[in-house]
């Protein structure tokens, strides 16, 4: 594209250079009062890369590859496939409620494991496709690699249920797989919906003694983790200190959240605002 | 129209239409309400949809033999139950109704489009109608009618600026920041003013919504007003109890801001009532901060919000939409602002269902007296895409919208939606020939933003007074 050598077609904006300081697509220039050529494109790629984050369908296959050495690593039993009652992604947009549950025969599957294994566990970790297949494509393994190691090296033990993959879940659903697996915790990874410059957002949910009907104010929420927002490492601290917290307070949601001021969060130092002359010149 | 009102053998009022051989019948008025109302997903999620076209163009038949006398007899949600009803049924004027109160609902779309109806007889029953009747009127409107009567409304509101005169457009200058970043939010006001935007408001989306950070965002940008004495106002948009404290700690109030829906149970499920507001508003008016008028509230609605809080009593959306405009006029709002396609796929499903619920909601809020914007906006999951806000953007131009949404590059980093852009607000002035609110246009041509006489140009050179501003951006010690 040319936009840049044709300067009396585009008239190119001086503010440009203040994109160090904001990720807000400021100073992008004009063709007469229209976007330029070039920022039109970027923003269709941009859009066109969230679009397809909604509807690519999870690879299942690929997941399971990725999560097979983790269970081994982490001596866990192996990874259960399952499935929301929304039978596709047009239903599954429309009807959220259908998204919270599961399908009769993975609620079956979850009643047969838990009839072997005979006993409760402290944490069943519930990987769900969401709104961004490519969130959980690119953060589950490493995101999980992390945090089953920091679990190992915690203080207490933690006896973790089998993984799960969920199909067209939505955040709720962990509840329900997590009373399946009597599940003293619940931890949701879940996709979340995609921005224009953050299709690969995963979201973490936690919830203490899940069971079907709890609402938001029952669970805790750590978002945009992807190696473009919120790092694996600050992730994980965050999480665990979450879990750590909810385990010894035995609760989760709106009265886990008042009481912790978690340090690590919203770090942002505060900037200037450039548009005031500084105090100490005479004004302009 | 065809007779289809009947009494039923037991006595109990039914509404009931027969064709052919079938006979539809609907259990009550909100019944036929919600079956008439153009398809939703959200209706369709609530199961109080139409089951088929058939159907919905039967309620529509239906609905259009409902005389609007009906409305003021029957409550769709008990006046004993619901603060929104006792506040519709105890303000109407039956004098402002008089001149309409013999019209059906069918006939009432043929009066809003006679030439009887113009801005000043529009103007005259606007006291005389309750949001059920202009939601039951919207049902059984095409688009173009719902332009063309909404084209006719005046609605002019004040505070530092005159908005909503007519073939003016104005914008909602938008510079939200994920972290609420000072340099990040001040270089998105900086963009927006030299594209011409913010004559509605500078209003910002905190991203940690608590007081000590609303305050923070109010001084801000209460100190880019002042020092380059813009004829705007500002506002975060926090909860309004946040925004009261503000005002006790002697925070720069310019606008209090709320979300605010159609029924009493989604306004307690969003944490405040109608005194609350009255409150807000007193509070707000004692600053005197406004030099034009006062105007001093800032609603935001959108359809879908009464389902989400399942607080929506089995009404339609779109007719709980409606009703949130009752509690707004109560206040005498310098903005209202319907977010239209926020809310998501499951409420309103693509472009098409967008693009109506956007002309539905500036036309009833117009209709019933509202400075009525609309954020212009799409999710991700929402099949819905920069070419259908194109062709929203551009009805509700030629509708006379009050205001849009203006941000960069048409891209929420903050809220993680698509909404119009500064270039979308000068499409649209280029278009349609449409100006800024006069006293903010003159801001513009003074600061040299825009040539003057030159029906909306920009200027190529950065203008004097913010070339010094962005010396200091790079001056490197932010």
């Amino acid at each position: 594209m040319s936009d840049n050598k044709t300067p009396d077609i585009v008239t190119n904006n001086l503010w440009q250079s203040l994109r160090v300081y904001t990720d807000a697509r400021i100073g992008l220039g004009r063709a007469g009062v229209s976007l330029p050529t070039n920022a039109l494109l970027d923003f269709q790629l941009a859009h066109a890369q969230a679009q397809d984050a909604v509807h690519t369908p999870l690879d299942v296959q690929v997941l399971e590859e990725q999560l097979k050495p983790l269970a081994e690593t982490f001596e866990l039993a192996d990874t259960l496939q399952i499935h929301s009652q929304a039978s596709d992604r047009k239903t599954y947009l429309q009807r959220p409620d259908f998204g919270r549950r599961l399908d009769a025969s993975s609620a079956d599957l979850l009643r047969g494991r838990v009839s072997e294994i005979q006993s409760d566990v402290d944490l069943a970790i519930v990987i769900v496709d969401g709104l961004s297949s490519r969130a959980i494509s690119e953060n589950i393994s490493p995101f999980l690699t992390e945090l089953l190691s920091a679990l190992k090296q915690d203080k207490q033990e933690w006896s973790i249920a089998p993984l799960t993959v969920v199909q067209q879940g939505r955040v709720a659903i962990g509840d329900e797989v997590g009373e399946l697996l009597n599940a003293r915790t619940v931890l949701v990874l879940i996709g979340e919906r995609p921005g224009l410059s953050s299709p690969d957002s995963l979201g973490l949910y936690l919830t203490w003694s899940p069971r079907v009907g709890l609402t938001d104010a029952s669970r805790n929420c750590i978002s945009n983790i992807r190696k473009a927002g919120l790092i694996y490492p600050d992730a994980v601290r965050k999480a665990i200190y979450l879990l750590k917290e909810s385990r010894s307070r035995q609760l989760s949601g709106v009265q886990l959240k008042e009481r912790s001021q978690d340090p690590v969060i919203d770090g942002a130092e505060t900037h200037r605002n450039f548009l005031i002359p500084k105090p100490t010149k005479p004004t302009h | 129209m065809q007779d289809s009102l009947h009494q039923t053998s037991t006595g109990r009022s039914s509404y009931r239409y027969v064709l052919g051989t079938r006979t539809y019948s609907f259990s009550n008025l909100a019944d036929v309400m919600a079956k008439a109302t153009p398809a939703r997903s959200g209706d369709y999620l609530a199961g109080v949809a139409a089951e088929s076209s058939e159907e919905r163009a039967v309620a529509q038949q239906v609905l259009a033999e409902v005389p609007l006398k009906t409305f003021l007899s029957e409550a769709l949600i008990p006046y004993e139950e619901d603060e929104v009803t006792r506040l519709i049924m105890d303000e109407h004027d039956l004098d402002a109704f008089s001149p309409i109160s013999h019209l059906t609902v069918g006939d009432f779309r043929n009066w809003l489009l006679s030439d009887a109806a113009t801005s000043d007889s529009l103007t005259s029953i606007r006291a005389g109608i309750t949001p059920e009747m202009v939601a039951a009127v919207c049902k059984i409107m095409r688009n173009q009618d719902l332009i063309l009567v909404a084209q006719k409304c005046h609605i002019t509101t004040a505070f530092r600026n005159t908005l909503g005169l007519p073939g003016n457009l104005s914008t909602r200058l938008q510079p939200n920041h994920p972290t609420d970043d000072v340099t990040g939010i001040a270089a998105s006001i900086l963009d927006g003013l030299l594209y011409g935007s913010g004559d509605a408001v500078i209003g910002i989306n905190p991203a940690t919504d608590n007081v000590a950070q609303a305050v923070n965002l109010m001084k801000l940008m209460d100190s880019v007003i002042q020092e380059y004495e813009i004829p705007t106002q500002s506002c975060v948009l926090t909860h309004v109890t946040n925004t009261l404290e503000a005002i006790e700690q002697g925070a720069p109030v310019d606008l209090v801001f709320q979300s605010i829906g159609g029924t009493e149970a989604t306004n307690s499920s969003f944490g405040f009532n109608l005194s609350t507001l009255a409150e807000a508003q007193d509070a707000a008016l004692s600053l005197e901060r406004g030099t034009v008028g006062d105007n001093v509230m800032y609603f935001e609605t959108g359809q879908g919000s009464s389902l989400s809080a399942n607080a929506h009593h089995g009404l339609d959306q779109q007719t709980c939409e409606v009703r949130a405009y009752a509690v707004a006029r109560k206040f005498s709002p310098l903005l209202v602002n319907t977010v239209v396609g926020f809310i998501g796929p499951e409420y309103l499903f693509d472009g098409k269902e967008i693009i109506r619920a956007g002309l539905e909601d500036h036309f009833c809020g117009k209709l019933l007296g509202l400075p009525m914007g609309c954020d212009i906006c799409y999710t991700n999951h929402a099949e819905a895409d920069q070419n259908d806000m194109d062709n929203l953007l551009t009805l509700l131009g030629v509708a006379g919208c009050t205001f849009i949404m203006g941000i960069p590059g048409s891209d929420d980093i903050m809220l993680n939606y698509q909404t119009t852009s500064f270039h979308d607000a000068l499409y649209l002035r280029r278009a349609l020939g449409s100006s800024p609110a006069p006293e903010f246009e003159q801001w513009l041509a003074k600061m040299q933003i825009i040539e003057e006489n030159s029906r909306f140009t920009l200027n190529n050179a950065l203008p004097a007074s913010f070339a010094g501003s962005l010396k200091l951006a790079h001056e490197g010690n932010l």
